[in-house]
């Protein structure tokens, strides 16, 4: 007894050495702050573009979603008798990315009501940010596109009306899907198109994706996944359409594929753990991309992939645990 | 026997403190399915009272002569008989609700609700005090019902028994009559019951 209180007591002199089981923090300045602030710099090329081609349209549901979005935090995070945490942009980021995906057509209280659902529904019932079984921003997308299914509809994209040129056109892919109308890659690639105001530039997305994964704030697993999946499915599209590589294009610069593939699968939370298990979500994102694109009534499916996959993570963890060294 | 609820207590515990829906979390199939109208969720809380009543009070009587091995398969037969007459009475009288209601009436032959009310009380107790039971019961379940009914039904199309209530610009909440409103309305409300129960008995949830 006297021996121990020797080696604890108080006159113990020189470094400490903490002893503690792993996980341990490589790296303390990797906080979810710092994550969240690279989202928000990754995003600014795609939010430049959705006002450049959207303009009040654009600005009209950023407002809204984001500021319903911080709202609706500080309201359910009150609730749960916990301390409001809207400094770590997290809630402003789920507001870019819910207004990002959504029409610009759109009238206010469908990004209201999203980013309500988003919050309230996808993120805080589960226990906050962190625990969160699905993507929250899609979460309330999905509720809102079933809630107000012609206001979200791939017509509702269109307003013969708008006073922005991309808003009186039909959306890429619905075009394609509904007759067969082409639009011009450049188009696609640029984002001179119709679409939810975030997704419609394939350029902007790979900027703020590549600076995300090369940040390492989002895992390049996952995209890369998404990508060569789709690549693979939208080539044999291509090859039996004899498109000479226009399908394959289409499918990889059109819709929400891009925007999906490095800003919304790569959530950390409601994505696997390991890097197998990464490239293996991602794969199945672009799977069912491709399938809903080419076989369903919806001509776009990145959301519908998306929340799939995550119901699906917790079994991706559980199936590619890595092996201890020297364990058979 | 001296400690058992009286046919008051029976009654009112069936209400809230016991509510089928909110706290046994029994006979979840029609409260998810038909709760997207107040019209056939009241249609649907009849329907049950009905059958419950009537299954606990027959069941009461036959209590001395059930043997344990085959209770079961007469809770059933009563129960059974007893969903047949109201899904022949709502053909006859209610021919568009039955349609609407469809296979839902059938099926209240397997709700749990009903049979585990004639094991828990109806099998050992008098038929007073098993139709008080079921009256409460009965009474919590259509309760429960017209609460999900009346949230959904006013999101998902502004008005209750199809009447406008909400104004004419309210966008109908469409997810709300389908299928996932039932879902979310369920948890929340029981969220909200739970909360409730937790604060009047002092607890922290």
């Amino acid at each position: 007894m006297s021996k121990i209180s020797e080696i604890e007591g108080a006159g113990h002199e020189g470094p400490t050495l903490n002893v503690a089981p792993s996980p341990h923090v490589s790296d303390i300045t990797f906080t979810t702050k710092r994550m969240m602030t690279d989202v928000l710099i990754a995003l600014v090329p795609l939010v430049a573009m959705s006002v450049f081609v959207f303009r009040g349209y654009a600005v009209k549901q950023l407002v809204v979603c984001v500021v319903a979005c911080l709202a609706s935090e500080a309201l359910f995070v009150s609730m749960r008798g916990r301390k409001i945490t809207l400094t770590d942009c997290s809630a402003a980021v789920t507001g870019i990315i819910l207004a990002l995906s959504l029409p610009g057509t759109a009238p206010w209280y469908v990004g209201a009501l999203a980013s309500f659902v988003a919050m309230g529904i996808g993120k805080i019932i589960f226990g906050g940010l962190g625990m969160n079984i699905f993507n929250p921003a899609m979460v309330g997308r999905a509720f809102v596109m079933i809630a107000f299914a012609s206001l979200m509809g791939a017509g509702a994209y269109e307003n013969p009306a708008g006073v922005v040129d991309a808003i009186s056109q039909a959306t890429p892919l619905n075009a394609f899907k509904g007759s067969g109308v082409a639009t011009s890659v450049f188009d696609l690639f640029f984002g001179f198109t119709n679409g939810s105001i975030g997704e419609t530039s394939a350029l902007a997305a790979l900027i703020g994706g590549i600076f995300l994964c090369v940040r390492r704030t989002a895992s390049w697993e996952i995209p890369v996944g998404v990508l060569s999946c789709v690549a693979v499915l939208a080539g044999l599209a291509d090859l039996s359409a004899g498109a000479g590589g226009y399908v394959l294009l289409h499918h990889l610069f059109g819709g929400a594929l891009l925007f999906g593939a490095f800003f919304i699968a790569t959530d950390p939370v409601t994505s696997p753990l390991t890097p197998r298990g990464k490239f293996i979500f991602g794969a199945g994102v672009g799977a069912l991309v491709m399938i809903i694109r080419l076989f369903s009534g919806y001509p776009e499916g990145v959301m519908f992939a998306i929340l799939l996959m995550n119901a699906v993570t917790p079994l991706i963890n559980r199936w590619t645990i890595p092996h201890p060294m020297g364990d058979a | 026997m001296a400690d058992q609820p009286t046919a008051t207590e029976r009654f009112l515990q069936g209400i809230l403190p016991e509510n089928p829906v909110y706290r046994q979390l029994l006979g979840l199939c029609p409260t998810l399915a038909v709760t997207n109208g107040m019209q056939p969720a009241i249609t649907m809380a009849c329907s049950v009272a009905f059958v419950l009543i009537c299954a606990n009070v027959v069941i009461s009587l036959l209590r001395n002569l059930l043997k344990p091995h085959l209770r079961i398969v007469i809770f059933t037969l009563t129960i059974a008989t007893f969903v047949t007459i109201a899904d022949r009475v709502l053909a006859a009288y209610l021919y568009q609700m039955s349609k609407t209601l469809g296979p839902y009436i059938p099926l209240i032959i397997v709700n749990c609700l009903i049979i585990c009310r004639c094991e828990v009380c109806a099998s050992k107790q008098s038929p007073f005090i098993a139709a008080s039971d079921a009256l409460g019961q009965s009474l919590g379940f259509g309760l429960a019902l017209v609460s999900i009914a009346a949230v959904r039904e006013l999101l998902g199309t502004g008005g209750l028994f199809g009447y406008q209530l909400l104004p004419a610009a309210w966008p109908d909440w469409v997810i709300m009559v389908l299928p996932p409103g039932a879902f979310i309305t369920l948890g929340l409300l029981l969220g909200l019951v739970n909360w409730y129960s937790a604060r009047k008995s002092g607890g922290s949830i």
